[in-house]
């Protein structure tokens, strides 16, 4: 009868009937060639979920009572079915948000977003100017979403998002990024960068310096309207947690469907490590949810390991497994930017050539560098 | 596009009739519930079963202290009226 009950974050450990965090990838075709892309998205896969396949889907997040689906790809604008897929998702009560390159969102397309009730758009940006951002995202890419920035605000479409991925780079640009959303009437949405996908190859130059990394706790930690996706609870260890769940939420809730149905623990590890099932398998992704081995082991209660000595344990639950499993640290080892620089330790044990390299990937055939128009 | 959220807070008065807001919905856990309003979309945790069952059968009782008298041992309830409290904050519930 208790009503202050064990944390929920001790509860959401254990999993639950279905995810409160589920990323949905449309599609791996992608007309950008972005060089840390997390699922290395370029060409479409020809068995990506038919349009009923999707619409099943979609009808069976509404009987789970999954309440919104993050969408994403790839760029999801490019399936022709883009439109039919987030009315149904309306329609059955599934709230949409959103990532997209903004690279399609034309006039005619903000007005019809801007009509469609509950969708949130987020347009990604990861530099405050175009030099910065197209270094990442590929030349004319920020002109791009500005342009769509822009035509959602012709078409009063209200409050979209500015989400950003945060490099080495554009640490120095918070303020400006807080300004453009502010000049847009936008909401700023800053996520870790992960060496995940394509993210593996740039990781190492990319990710923010130890330095970085505290300036970006200062900053976030005096902001309550920037959201994080919860994705920088690594960095609770400097002292105040930050706002969110801090915990890895894994197969726990949060995962991630790709274009071709498969079920990844969550949207940064797709890999086969990581793979618990098909979306097509019989009992569809229900079963995927709570039946599959993967996901069981993940609500196993986990052992601090490395990390069972280290103080801040209970603020940063050891990081992200993705970005342990990707720079070749032990799941149960430091996160690799771990603020007490254990990570760094724990990364110099393992030659990056010895790291495991992504199992998927669906890059465009031309080499991806950054800071190299394509 | 986001519906503006209408202004609220009106005082928890337990003597008052309440229910569930029209634009929640409840998807329960083990935990208790996780309720998610499509008008604000803030998403809220109900963190005990018992209040779940408060929370869908406030509307069928004349008050929430009756809703409590009926369900709920009375000693447990001025957790109870604090947690609705909260919950007419976060338009979970609302005045029937």
């Amino acid at each position: 009868m208790a009503l202050e009950s064990p944390s929920l974050t001790d509860r959401f450990k254990l999993g639950l009937e279905a995810p409160i965090c589920l990323t949905w990838e449309l599609t791996y075709a992608c007309n950008l060639a972005c060089v840390h892309c997390l699922s290395s998205s370029g060409r479409r896969d020809p068995q990506e979920l038919s349009t009923s396949e999707a619409k099943a889907l979609i009808d069976e997040m509404a009987e789970l009572k999954i309440f919104y689906v993050n969408i994403g790809g790839g760029e999801p604008m490019i399936r022709s079915d883009f439109f039919e897929i987030i009315d149904h998702c309306v329609d059955r009560g599934v709230g949409v948000k959103f990532s997209t390159n903004g690279t399609r969102l034309d006039a005619e397309k903000a007005e019809r977003l801007a009509k469609s009730d509950y969708v949130d758009v987020q347009i990604s940006l990861d530099g405050a100017d175009a030099v910065t951002n197209d270094a990442v995202r590929g030349e004319g890419s920020y002109d791009a979403a500005i342009q769509a920035m822009e035509n959602l605000v012709a078409a009063n479409f209200g409050q979209f998002k500015i989400s950003v991925v945060m490099t080495r780079h554009n640490i120095p640009q918070l303020d400006a990024f807080e300004a453009l959303a502010d000049h847009y009437g936008a909401q700023l949405r800053l996520t870790r960068l992960r060496p995940s996908g394509r993210g593996a190859d740039t990781w190492d130059e990319l990710h923010p310096t130890a330095g970085q990394q505290r300036e970006l706790y200062d900053w976030l930690i005096t902001r309550t309207n920037v959201l994080t996706g919860d994705s920088f609870f690594h960095l609770s260890a400097f002292g105040d947690a930050l706002d969110g769940l801090n915990l890895c939420g894994a197969g726990r809730v949060v995962c991630l469907i790709d274009p071709v149905g498969d079920v990844y623990a969550c949207p940064f590890v797709i890999h086969d490590e990581f793979l618990a099932g098909n979306v097509r398998d019989p009992g569809a992704f229900t079963s995927v949810w709570r039946d599959s081995d993967l996901f069981r082991s993940l609500r196993e209660p986990s052992s601090a390991g490395a990390c069972a000595s280290c103080g801040s344990y209970d603020a940063c639950q050891g990081g992200c497994m993705a970005a342990k499993f990707f720079t070749g640290i032990p799941l149960d080892g430091p996160d690799p930017e771990c603020v007490y620089g254990h990570g760094e330790t724990a990364m110099a044990k393992v030659a990056v050539e010895l790291r495991p390299g992504p199992s998927v990937d669906h890059s465009a055939r031309v080499p991806v560098r950054l800071g190299v128009s394509s | 596009m986001p519906a503006s959220s209408p202004d609220v807070v009106t005082d928890f008065d337990p003597d008052q009739a309440w229910r569930k807001h029209p634009q929640v919905a409840l998807r329960e856990e083990a935990f208790g519930a996780l309720a998610y309003h499509y008008g604000n979309r803030r998403l809220i945790f109900l963190k005990s079963p018992e209040l779940v069952v408060v929370v869908r059968d406030l509307e069928n009782h004349p008050s929430a202290r009756a809703a409590l008298d009926a369900l709920i041992p009375v000693d447990a309830h001025g957790s109870y009226e604090r947690a609705l409290a909260r919950l007419v904050e976060s338009e979970v519930i609302c005045g029937a």
